[in-house]
This record gives C-alpha cells, structure tokens and sequence, in this order.
C-alpha cells in the first residue's frame, strides 16, 4: 500500500508558554521549541504499521518551508521511506483551502492508496484533511482511532465519538483519514536514528512542478486571515495561592475538606 | 445579508443542545435576519426533533432519507449541497459531526471556512470578523473570512449562550423530494459502546485528575496515594490516555466521561476544551500546574502554580497526617 502523511512542524505547547509579541500580530517564536504536531506524529506511526503488514512504501510531506526538514528526517528515521518538502514564496499566506489546494496538487502527481492527516494542528481547524478529500472526490473519514485493512479496496476504520464510543464504518480506497491522537504508540525516536537519515536527500516541489497557476493559493487567494493575537481579558479567573507551598498545601485541603469532605 | 442556516445534530427525537447555542451564533452575525434550521434523518425521530426547533427557528428545513438515518457526513454532505444556496453561511457545532462534515462542504460549496469560533466580533462588508483559540487555548486571534460566495462556519459547543426571545411559531418546510438517491464510498457500519472500566469515575464526589504534567506512568501512582488518602478516584485527560498511562475509562471530556463531583483537582492539566466539556455541575475546581499561562486557571477557582510531581506527595502527606491525628 503506497501511503502519504501529510505532517506539520508547529511550536509543542506542551514544552511552551505561548506568548505574544510586541506588534501583537504573532506569538514571540524566538525561544520556542519546536517538533513534529503531536497527531501527525502518530499518523506516521499507523502508516508504518500498515505498511509493516501489508507492504508499500511511507511518504512523509510538510508544505513549509527549510526549518521544516527537520520533522521530516525525524519522521524518516521512524522509517518513513521518503520526505517530501513542498516549498514555494507563493505558498506563503495560505489558508487551510490553500493548503488542502497544494496537497491535492502533490498528490496527483504520484499515485497513493491512503492519505493521512493529523487530527488538527496547533491552530485546533481540524480542516486539511476533509479538505483535501473533497477537492479529490475522496471518501473521508476523521477522529480515526483504529485502522483494520480489509482487503486491497477497503478498510475498516474506528471513528472516536462522544462518551469514547467507537463509530465504525467502512470506507473505499483511495480515501482520506484524519488520526486522532492515541491511535498507537509511536515508536522512539533517538539522535542516532536521525543521524543515519541525515544526508539522505529530500526532494522540494514548488508551483512549477506542481503546476499551480500563481495566485491559486497563498496569501492573494485566501479567503480566511488572521488578523491578530490577543490574550483575552479573564473573566473572574482563578484565585492564584502566592503563599509558600506548605501554606498552599493547608489551603488546598481546607478546601477539599470544605467543598467535597474526605471519604 | 446571505441566508444563514445552522444543521442541528439531533438524536432519538431530541435536538441537541447546540441547537440554541447555533441559534445565538446566528443571531450574532445578523441580529435581524432569523437563521434557518435544517435537519437530515429518517422516521419519526427526525419529526419529532424537527418539531421541538419550532419555538427558536422560524424555518426548519426537513430532509427525510433513509440513507441518512444514521448520520454519515459524508451522506449528510451530498444532501446538503441539493438543497442549500451556494453563497449560505453555514453554522454547524464544532464535535465529532461537523469535524467530519464541515471542510469538505466549504469545499463543495466553494465558501470560506473558519472552524471551532467562540466569539463573533462583527461583520464590516463581506468581512466577517470571529474570535477563535490557537496552541491549545494558550492565545486567543481574531480571524477575517471573506463571506461573499458563502461560509462554513464551526461553533464551539458551550461558547455561546442560548438567548431567551419571543418564541415562533416555526414552519417545517420539507425538502427530501429535492435530494433524491444518495451514496458514499463510506458505509456507516455500528456503534461500539464503550466498556466500563475498573473504577467509575463518575461515582466520586473527589476527583485527582492528572494531565501531561504527571509526565510518566510511573508517576501515576503518585496520584493514586494521594487519591486513597483523600477517599478520592484517580481520573485523567487524553494526553494520559494516549501515552497508556491510564485506561480510556478514566478519561473526563468530551471523547470520555462526563463527570459531576464535589471538587476537581486538575493536576497538570493545560484545561483544553474538550476537557472541561466533561466537567458538569460546577465542581469546585483547584488547579495546579506549572505553567502560569495554562488555559486551566481561567476556569479553576483556586490555582497554584507548582510542580505536582513536587506538590501532590506533601500534600498527601499533609492528607495523612491529619488523619492519623484524628484517629488518636
């Protein structure tokens, strides 16, 4: 089965505390860390699974720019069989259409089976994937949290919905899957694995080779722009405890002792 | 303005409580114009849903199929786009529905898409102006859509609060007969329940509830002491449930359970959404988190900026003192 990951580099907010800059038009990045989005991270993980049952190949691309190679060496020393990095200036400035727009764009020009997408990225739009199935007439699914291989046609997939109900459906390929986190647990990845993909090459497209006509995508033709960051105004807000911690620690059981009693 | 609809979710008869939530959002983006419901079903279920929406929506647009007795978006979406105006706003709440409905319509009907919006801060032209949450909660951005050729929009469910109006006298308009034969190349097939875990977590009037902060599984059972100090149940967010570290039965939020105890500790918990969807009855909510900017001390009552890998075993102990004290 040949399988494409369309994978992202964001700020891990798990590592961060996310502040503005001084313009207010963007989050300070300097001294932010940086890694693969946690849900892509996992799609990869699934497609190395399927492939490790069913044979195929594993396709890792990002639409970014340079900084970007990074996730994709981490992904290929996973055992991703190829990156893909999907740059161009006229890319810039792309919403979510702009983005599902370049990766139908890719996708035709190569031949896959299964396309998987995170879950959502650290803007929460949960949008690339459907998108991206509706512009190639795909079959879609989101929420995916198991994945069965019927045959070469069809698969058997888990959708995860309220109350941790399971929806299953089954689903023709070629098709598009959103993954959601906790699919599997991704393997572990170390310096050393990533050294040994370190020169391996990874190949850019850009609008020539994907034949994008200039101004189909990027900032021009994009219909959805973040105007501004803003921190909003709390509303009442937590009571923040500054005493020392043993005096935080008497507090916190007067409260659980008032508000709930111990049992 | 375009003509703004809002696709209500409903379920044995009963429309969900997005409903009113999408009827807020609407009449926020157009106080005059009134929004228009629309709901895909089959049977009497879809009438009886359809007739509880006639006191908040003017118009209710019915598309009664049988291939849409089960809600699969993907159906839901070939049926929508027969009957819907292309240039509609389209508001649909943002769960596990109108995540898997929402992009592709905004593809097919060529419209912008702005997902999980918690605010509208105005319209100037075709220039709609949302407020919606990025890098988990921690900033807030204002997003400009270009509506002229129709929108999409996501609702985050509990953002917007019902308001009371007059209530109409709502018309169901039926619309099956414009929809006609419909297939997918995905086949809705069940619905697994899940299964009950070793502990129920909804019993407790006490919970510890441990987020990505607990770090590693080993570190669990620091939760656990503290949880049998107090008479308390461990309970959890996804992170903890994606890394195995706890059992999905444990897990509060909207993909777990919904809980309704007496007091909250939110452990290491960052506070997302989805999260706090699961925390019913107004808990007394004590959050302990490391990172100051954590989303978890917008909501809490009372916060403590601390290592709860540091922070839970004194007060365990604290826990234990007490007791043995008032056991002499």
């Amino acid at each position: 089965m040949e399988i494409l990951v369309c994978a992202r580099r964001v700020p891990d907010t798990s590592e961060n505390e996310i502040q503005l800059n001084s313009a207010g038009n963007d989050i300070e990045r300097d001294e932010l860390v940086y890694s693969i989005n946690e849900a892509d991270n996992y799609a990869v993980e699934e497609a190395l699974q399927i492939v490790a049952r069913v044979g195929g190949n594993v396709t890792v691309a990002t639409v970014g720019g340079e900084d970007d190679e990074e996730i994709l060496r981490r992904e290929m020393a996973m055992g991703a069989n190829h990156g893909v990095l999907i740059t161009d200036e006229a890319f810039r400035g792309s919403d979510g259409r702009g983005i599902a727009s370049i990766l139908k764009a890719f996708v035709q020009k190569g031949h896959y089976d299964l396309i998987l997408t995170g879950i959502q990225a650290e803007d929460g739009g949960a949008q690339v994937g459907g998108m991206l199935a509706a512009l190639l007439d795909y079959p879609f699914a989101s929420l995916v949290n198991s994945i069965e291989i019927l045959d070469g046609k069809k698969l058997k997939v888990s959708r995860e919905i309220e109350g941790g109900n399971k929806e299953i459906n089954e689903i023709d390929l070629p098709c598009v899957l959103s993954i959601q986190t906790g699919i599997n647990e991704p393997r572990y990845v170390g310096m050393k694995g990533i050294r040994q993909v370190a020169s391996l090459p990874i190949p850019t497209f850009g609008t020539s080779e994907l034949g994008i006509p200039p101004g189909a995508v990027g900032e021009a033709a994009a219909k959805v722009k973040r105007v501004d960051y803003f921190v909003p105004a709390l509303g009442k807000g937590a009571e923040i405890l500054q005493g020392s911690r043993e005096e935080n620690i008497d507090k916190v059981l007067e409260l659980v002792i008032a508000k709930g009693g111990l049992k | 303005m375009a003509r703004i609809f809002a696709y209500i979710v409903h379920k044995g008869g009963v429309a969900a409580d997005s409903a009113l939530e999408l009827a807020a959002a609407a009449r926020k983006i157009d106080a005059v114009a009134s929004p228009t419901a629309i709901l895909t079903g089959w049977g009497a279920d879809l009438d009886a849903a359809c007739n509880t929406l006639g006191a908040s929506y003017p118009e209710i647009w019915k598309i009664a199929n049988e291939a849409l007795a089960y809600p699969n978006a993907e159906l839901v979406r070939k049926a929508l786009l027969k009957v819907l105006p292309s240039d509609s706003i389209v508001l649909v709440a943002h769960e596990h529905f109108g995540i898997d409905l929402a992009p592709g319509l905004s593809i097919k009907m060529d419209s912008a898409f702005v997902s999980d919006v918690l605010d509208i801060a105005g319209v100037e032209g075709a220039g709609l102006k949302v407020v919606r949450q990025e890098f988990g909660g921690q900033v807030s951005a204002h997003v400009r859509c270009d509506i002229s050729s129709g929108a999409v929009v996501t609702i985050r469910p509990g953002a917007f609060k019902a308001v009371e109006g007059a209530p109409v006298s709502g018309v169901v308009v039926d619309k099956s007969n414009d929809v006609g034969g419909l297939v997918s190349g995905r086949r809705y097939l069940e619905t697994v329940v899940a299964e009950a875990g070793d502990v129920d977590i909804t019993k407790y009037n006490v919970l510890v509830s441990i987020g990505r902060g607990i770090q590693e599984k080993d570190n669990v059972a620091i939760a656990q002491e503290l949880a049998d100090a107090l008479g308390a149940a461990v309970s959890c967010s996804r992170p903890v449930v994606d890394a195995k570290w706890m059992d999905k039965s444990r897990q509060v939020g909207s993909s777990g359970k919904t809980v309704k105890p007496k007091v909250y500790l939110a452990c290491g918990i960052s506070g997302s959404f989805q999260h706090l969807a699961g925390i019913k009855g107004s808990p007394f909510l004590i959050a302990i988190n490391k990172n100051p900017k954590a989303p978890i001390f917008q909501v809490a009552d009372v916060g403590i900026v601390d290592d709860i890998l540091e922070f839970l075993p004194e007060l365990t102990n604290k826990v234990r003192e007490m007791r043995s004290v008032a056991a002499k």
